[in-house]
């Protein structure tokens, strides 16, 4: 504590800049791969989602951080869950009140967000040992790492399986007349897996830090 | 790692619950007459749709004020009738807000309400609420018939946790625009309700549409809540359609 470290020095930049890439929640991580494919059918409600995530993370990050020198640490998970599941439960209701065609929208989903294992993996390996700002720092990086996945997944899901974009047809309606179609199989869950793994393929070939050496 | 006395945990966790449950209710209470407000303004927005009205309100600074003053407009006249076609003193505003209670009710001890909406041309057109089961939860609509009570002048259908992309196509305009025209009654008279079945063929089927594919569950249960809540219409349906 002797010396103020700058708000965005390089390594609290860091925190935000290698979820994105070199360790992202989803494509390096492999976690949060359960919401991943449910709410990427289309790119509005990805959207949203990522938002909602943004915001339940950074809080119930900023939370347990604050508190992280008063949870006893046999009862920690808990603690972490009862955060998380209050943050989710208040985006619930606010979106209900203020934005209520997007809940209705999103649905179960934003109740899910509690079982996303990207959150409570950050609280427990970050914001339980850190300082508030590093942590809202890190929790912003891999909120912001789901959601870039999110929306690259369902942007080719929805151009390729409804030929719409946000709802609105990209896909003229020509090609559809001389015979093109959309692919039904992009509407269903596997492909959003199959999707993902070709991130997955793209960035390990771009990037040979994150293959594993036998 | 410092160590903690069972007291200390005991008391944390007694702080943290009442803390949020504080907070939680708080929130809840403060934000409830939004969301109702909400939800009467959607059942509104709903029964207007259903018959082609206020559908653009993108361009609306005071969207609730614009459905309101639009409701106020066009359903002049509203009124419940039970499973005999009798006339009920109910307010069928409230009815329709509260259609839960009467879903979870056998078909024969519901209320029933009718929404009457009047053109500027004059011409009336009859919207009733349906309310059934999707695949993880209820899905429900409004459905607007011609005075013959006979033929669909439009249909409104909603969820609020079928699958975005499979079930929930049920709430898109090309799923209910299949709605148009089709006829519940065949023509001997008999009740047939709307069959929203795998290919068919609706063209020449005026009684059934097709079905969303990938969305089997949600098609059945949209089915089924058609055929379910519509059989409680009949009595005041034959007795209005041959009035008309």
């Amino acid at each position: 504590m002797s010396e103020r470290e700058p708000l965005f020095s390089a390594k609290n930049l860091k925190l935000i800049r290698e979820p994105l890439g070199s360790s992202n929640p989803i494509t390096v991580q492999v976690l949060g791969i359960c919401s991943a494919l449910a709410i990427t059918v289309q790119l509005k409600p990805a959207i949203v989602m990522t938002l909602s995530v943004i915001a339940v993370m950074t809080v119930s990050s900023v939370v347990i951080s604050l508190l992280r020198k008063m949870i006893p640490p046999r009862i920690r998970i808990i603690v972490q869950l009862v955060v998380i599941a209050t943050m989710v439960i208040l985006v619930d209701e606010v979106l209900q009140a203020f934005a209520y065609e997007v809940s209705k929208q999103l649905s179960v989903f934003v109740g899910l967000i509690i079982t996303n294992c990207i959150i409570m993996g950050r609280l427990e390996a970050f914001a339980l040992a850190n300082k508030p700002w590093p942590s809202f720092m890190d929790a912003l990086g891999n909120a912001f790492g789901y959601g870039l996945i999110l929306i690259i997944v369902s942007f080719f899901r929805e151009l390729l399986g409804s030929g719409t974009l946000m709802g609105y047809q990209v896909v003229p309606n020509s090609f559809y007349e001389v015979g093109y179609a959309n692919n039904g199989l992009m509407v269903l869950p596997p492909m959003a897996l199959i999707v993902v793994g070709v991130i997955i393929w793209v960035q390990r070939s771009r990037n040979n830090d994150l293959v594993e050496q036998n | 790692m410092k160590s903690y006395s069972n007291t200390y945990i005991f008391i944390f966790s007694v702080i943290m619950v009442v803390v949020v449950a504080v907070l939680l209710s708080f929130v809840a209470m403060q934000l409830k007459p939004l969301q109702d407000l909400n939800q009467e303004i959607e059942r509104k927005e709903d029964i207007l749709a259903s018959v082609g009205e206020a559908e653009d309100v993108s361009d609306v600074k005071d969207k609730n004020a614009f459905i309101e003053q639009e409701f106020e407009k066009y359903i002049a006249d509203s009124y419940v009738v039970d499973f005999n076609g009798e006339t009920v003193d109910r307010d069928a505003f409230e009815v329709t807000l509260n259609i839960k209670v009467q879903a979870d009710k056998p078909a024969e001890e519901r209320l029933y309400p009718v929404f009457v909406y009047t053109a500027e041309s004059g011409a009336h057109k009859y919207i009733v609420p349906v309310r059934g089961k999707g695949l993880w939860g209820p899905i429900w609509g409004y459905m607007a018939f011609e005075p013959d009570m006979n033929t669909i002048a439009g249909a409104i259908f909603d969820h609020s946790k079928e699958t975005p992309g499979l079930g929930a196509e049920i709430n898109t305009s090309w799923f209910e625009e299949e709605f148009i025209g089709k006829k519940i009654f065949n023509e001997e008279g008999d009740f047939v309700s709307i069959g929203v079945l795998k290919n068919a063929e609706t063209a020449n089927n005026p009684h059934a549409v097709d079905a969303i594919s990938g969305g089997t569950i949600t098609s059945d249960g949209l089915d089924d809540m058609l055929e379910d809540y519509l059989v409680g219409y009949m009595a005041h349906f034959k007795e209005k359609g041959t009035e008309n």
